[in-house]
């Protein structure tokens, strides 16, 4: 794939004939190793495909030929490369591997996915995969299950920014002058790393448990009598937001104080010999210092935000009435509960679109309104 | 909120301090009441999960809080998973499955976190310091391309890979599960790893350079040792989010390469669970993190900011 672009060894000869000599022997050499790699290639996936569509039974049992094949034309490459180019292939052998793999690992599913999504293909009907063109984004456009979850979706987004103020709170808290802020640093960290799994049902199903969940059981003890967390759409939502709150705002709340420690010193002081009080200086000379750090944070929780799944899953399964699903909950759903392979993937690929135009904007907004206020 | 600049002066100055700024007390005494309940809310589920498995069921129906004081501690939970003293050495299915699955988090985390390592740091190496011409991609771009897989969501991935893993014959395998999971850290590693590399001196490869070392040699020999700590942090940060991942766990394998997320999440599914197992399973599945976490925090707290801050 990237042979094309790189310019084949025309490096301009050096000033010792043997040196230029030996080098041309050896970009021989790699052009040769890289030409059969791609040849070995490209006859294995011809094989493959014989054999799949019955032309020939050499009776290959999988396509792992293909990809011990793509193994060994990804190590050619780089050889060659190193062979052909001299230090500049050392350079490229850096990066290609990390490409390659990305390459392999991305590219060609995204591309399989975008047929797949053309077509109906359920893997519990006897028929198997069917082209069928628009079919699925009609169905997606009459969804009203989807719309729903990517109204909820917004919700969930916007749920980022009380996040965002909570933890921005913790960080000035962490960043003051107290004792044992080890302690207090350490503890606030640890819900970060406890997987959401283990969180939904610590947090989801026993704490917040109706009958005798403590946070019920307080909560009955405050006078609300009838405390059932997920009964009705907005309290779930609220519960779940604040599950996903709780394992997040660690993240947020580490990069905020990385970002006020991080402040020149003599600002601060600055603000203290003018007689600024708490509020006027955080005001007026930290929270504008640290809108960079703020915009970095913020936007990468809304891209980790778009991919809530797991609490939701395995907490509320959407309910009730999907109030709480989320779009990549309710996919999961549709893969693994109704095996709607070719609608699921229509309804993955349409919100990958949604999700990058989303992101491309705040991008732009965020780089445009840095501009301005610098 | 030391207010005054002999705040951090000696004891005598700040018990005087005390006594004749009741503002900057009650000051204190709120911040002190903030961080306190945060810890709180941070800490009590957790400790709520783990005392719950030493619960019986009375115990738990009751909301009984504090071990010793009002209940009497009971291995009951423990014994359902076969890691109780008096179960540990009798021959258990739930401990042979709960094994497996725990082997299975931890070779799955590791393999990926440390392919990620290897390739994600010679990657961000190359990006840190040569400049790339590839069709129109400069380096700019394609550090990009690396971070732009951030935005892909699970979903759109994982039908695509069950078909695909299905022809490859790798569903249900834990050489699978590392691919997708070095697929999924490998931006994050990018990331930090070359921020790593972005604040070591030139001048020492340079040296090394001159001494007659090749481009590889220099970074093997000289840069690598350099970039451990940041390697260290990017590595244990990637193994935390692989052992927490479920959306492709619950995919891509069905007996043999589950993870346990997957087991947990199996457990909860299933009606008139016991709250004792349950969380004796949720506490063995946090404990290596809440240990690491503890006792690695400076490293995650070094890789969580690498590139974010600057």
């Amino acid at each position: 794939m990237s042979h094309t672009a790189m310019p084949a060894g025309r490096q301009p000869l050096s000033a010792r004939p043997e040196r230029a000599e030996l080098q041309l022997i050896s970009a021989r050499r790699g052009r040769r190793l890289f030409a059969a790699a791609t040849i070995f290639l490209f006859a294995v996936l011809l094989l493959q495909v014989l054999d799949a569509t019955g032309v020939t039974a050499i009776g290959l049992v999988s396509w792992r030929p293909l990809l011990f094949a793509y193994i060994i034309w990804a190590a050619a490459l780089c050889t060659a490369q190193i062979l052909i180019r001299g230090e500049d292939g050392q350079r490229a052998a850096f990066v290609l591997p990390a490409v390659l793999f990305t390459v392999a690992m991305v590219v060609f599913p995204t591309v399989f996915g975008l047929y797949i999504a053309f077509t109906d293909w359920n893997l519990s009907a006897a028929a198997g995969r069917r082209f069928n063109g628009l079919d699925n984004l009609r169905t997606l456009f009459a969804d009203v299950y989807f719309w729903n979850a990517l109204l909820n979706m917004v919700y969930y987004v916007a749920a980022v920014l009380v996040q965002y103020a909570i933890a921005f709170g913790l960080a000035l808290l962490l960043n003051a002058e107290i004792r044992a802020r080890k302690f207090f640093r350490v503890a606030f960290l640890l819900p970060l790393m406890l997987s959401p799994v283990a969180v939904s049902w610590m947090i989801g199903k026993s704490l917040m448990e109706y009958r005798f969940g403590p946070a019920a059981t307080l909560a009955r003890h405050l006078g609300w009598d009838n405390p059932a967390f997920f009964s009705t759409p907005w309290l779930a939502r609220t519960s779940i937001m604040a599950m996903d709150a709780w394992v997040s705002i660690p993240f947020m709340m580490i990069l905020l104080l990385a970002g006020l420690q991080a402040l020149p010193a003599e600002v601060k002081e600055a603000a203290k010999v003018d007689g600024a009080s708490g509020w006027q200086s955080f005001k007026e000379i930290t929270f504008p210092l640290m809108l960079p750090v703020s915009m970095t944070v913020v936007i990468l929780r809304i891209i980790f935000q778009l991919k809530l799944a797991d609490i939701v899953i395995n907490v509320t399964a959407g309910g009730p009435g999907g109030a709480t699903d989320t779009v990549s909950s309710f996919i999961f759903r549709e893969y693994r509960d109704r095996s709607n392979v070719g609608y699921g993937t229509m309804l993955a690929e349409f919100y990958l679109v949604v999700i990058i135009i989303f992101v491309a904007l705040i991008l732009k907004g965020a780089s445009r309104w840095m501009q301005r206020s610098n | 909120m030391a207010s005054t600049p002999y705040a951090s002066a000696g004891d005598e100055d700040r018990t005087g301090l005390w006594s004749r700024r009741p503002r900057f007390m009650t000051w204190s005494l709120l911040i002190y009441a903030a961080l306190i309940l945060w810890a709180f809310i941070s800490l009590f589920p957790i400790y709520w999960t783990i005392t719950t498995s030493f619960k019986t069921a009375v115990n738990v129906t009751q909301g009984h809080l504090i071990p010793f004081v009002d209940f009497t501690p009971d291995w009951k939970g423990w014994r359902s998973l076969g890691l109780s003293p008096d179960t540990i050495s009798a021959p258990s299915t739930v401990r042979d499955e709960f094994v497996r699955r725990f082997l299975n988090s931890i070779v799955a985390s590791a393999g990926a976190s440390f392919l990620a390592v290897i390739i994600g740091s010679l990657a961000a190496y190359g990006l840190s310091r040569f400049s790339y011409k590839f069709l129109w991609m400069r380096n700019k771009d394609i550090s990009f391309f690396f971070l732009s897989q951030l935005i892909l969501p699970p979903v759109v991935l994982a039908m695509p890979f069950l078909v695909l893993y299905k022809h490859l014959m790798l569903l249900d395998t834990l050489i699978g599960l590392i691919l997708v999971y070095t697929l999924m850290v490998l931006p994050i590693v990018i990331w930090i790893m070359r921020d790593q590399f972005d604040t070591i001196p030139l001048e020492l490869e340079q040296a090394a350079l001159v001494d007659g070392c090749s481009i590889w040699g220099a970074f093997l020999r000289i840069v690598l040792p350099i970039a451990l700590p940041g390697m260290v942090a990017a590595f244990i940060l990637s193994v935390i989010l692989c052992w927490n991942e479920y959306f492709f766990a619950a995919l891509l394998t069905s007996s043999n390469a589950k993870t346990l997320p997957v087991m947990v999440a199996s457990q909860t599914g299933s009606q008139g669970i016991n709250w004792w197992s349950m969380a004796a399973i949720a506490t063995a599945a946090i404990m290596p993190l809440v240990l690491v976490g503890i006792f690695l925090e400076r490293y995650i707290v070094k890789g969580l900011t690498a590139g974010a801050v600057k």
